[in-house]
C-alpha cells in the first residue's frame, strides 16, 4: 500500500534538509459541508522524525494546519544512505509510518 | 486515544490543572537531552490547541508569558489569497532553541503547531497553515528555558477556515 508520507532528505555533509508532504484531510471541526453540516474534526496531532534511534524532530499539529500539510526543517549530521523513520497519529487514533532514505 | 496512550488516567481538570508543569518537566528533559525517545512518550498538549485566544494557549503549552525579541524570525506572506494554504516559516538566532510553536489570533483555535527542536536540530521551520481571515501570525521561540516571539500580520482574501 502506498504510504500517505512522501520525504525527501537531503545531506551536505554537514546538514541534513528535510521536507515532507503528507496526505490527510486535516479537517478543523470548523468547516461546514455543501449540506450546511460541520465536517467533524480529523487531523494529525503528532508527526515524529527519528534518525539513528533519536527524535531529530518532532510536531505537535492542531486543526489550523493546512491539508495535505508540509514541513521543512535540517538537522546536523545525518549521512548519505542511511534512514530516517517518519510517523504520524491522527486525531481518530490512525498512524503511518515510512522510512526514506538520506540523499 | 492521546489521552490514554501514556496510561494517564487523571481527571479533566486535574490534567488541566498540570498541564503546565507537565509541559515545563517535558521541555526540561529535553534541553538536558537525557529522553532520546521523547517524541514517541511525549503527551499531545490537547488542552493548549483548544484556547481561543493566543496567551491562553502559549500559557497552558509553556506555562510562562513570552517577551518580543528580534532574534526570531517570522517569514510570512503579505497577503495570502488563499487562506487555506499559508506558507509561514520562522527561524532564530538563539543557540539552544529546544521549541518553535504557530499562532494565528483570529483563528477559532490559535494554537496551530508546535515543533519540538532537540539539541542538533537547526532552529527553523517552514510549513503550511490555515487562516480564518486577516490577522496576526505569532512565532513563539523558546530558547534556554525563555520565550521569545515575533509577530506579523497576514491579510487573507480568502478565508481558510470558515464555512
Amino acid at each position: 500500500m502506498a504510504s500517505t508520507i512522501r520525504v525527501r532528505a537531503t545531506s551536505s555533509g554537514e546538514t541534513t534538509e528535510v521536507q515532507a508532504l503528507i496526505q490527510h484531510p486535516m479537517d478543523s471541526g470548523f468547516v461546514k459541508n455543501a449540506k450546511g453540516e460541520i465536517i467533524p474534526p480529523h487531523f494529525i496531532q503528532q508527526l515524529t522524525f527519528e534518525y539513528d534511534g533519536k527524535a531529530v524532530f518532532a510536531a505537535n499539529w492542531g486543526g489550523g494546519v493546512s491539508k495535505d500539510p508540509y514541513v521543512k526543517f535540517a538537522f546536523k549530521g545525518g549521512k548519505k544512505g542511511d534512514e530516517l523513520k517518519i510517523s504520524w497519529i491522527d486525531s481518530k487514533g490512525a498512524t503511518d509510518t515510512t522510512t526514506a532514505k538520506i540523499q | 486515544m492521546t489521552k490514554t496512550n501514556d496510561g494517564f488516567a487523571l481527571p479533566r481538570r486535574v490534567i488541566l490543572q498540570g498541564v503546565a508543569s507537565v509541559a515545563l518537566v517535558g521541555l526540561g528533559k529535553l534541553a538536558l537531552g537525557v529522553a532520546p525517545a521523547f517524541a514517541a512518550n511525549d503527551k499531545y498538549p490537547e488542552e493548549a490547541f483548544k484556547q481561543k485566544s493566543v496567551d491562553d494557549a502559549i500559557k497552558l503549552l509553556y506555562g510562562k508569558t513570552a517577551e518580543k525579541s528580534d532574534k526570531v524570525k517570522l517569514d510570512a506572506p503579505e497577503i495570502a489569497e488563499n487562506g487555506a494554504v499559508v506558507p509561514i516559516a520562522a527561524s532564530s538566532t538563539f543557540a539552544d532553541v529546544t521549541s518553535i510553536s504557530f499562532l494565528v489570533a483570529e483563528n477559532p483555535n490559535a494554537l496551530v503547531a508546535s515543533y519540538k527542536i532537540p539539541a542538533g536540530t537547526v532552529p527553523s521551520v517552514a510549513n503550511r497553515i490555515k487562516m480564518a481571515k486577516t490577522s496576526n501570525v505569532i512565532v513563539v521561540v523558546e530558547a534556554g528555558g525563555k520565550l521569545y516571539s515575533a509577530t506579523k500580520e497576514v491579510k487573507v482574501t480568502v478565508g481558510g477556515c470558515g464555512g
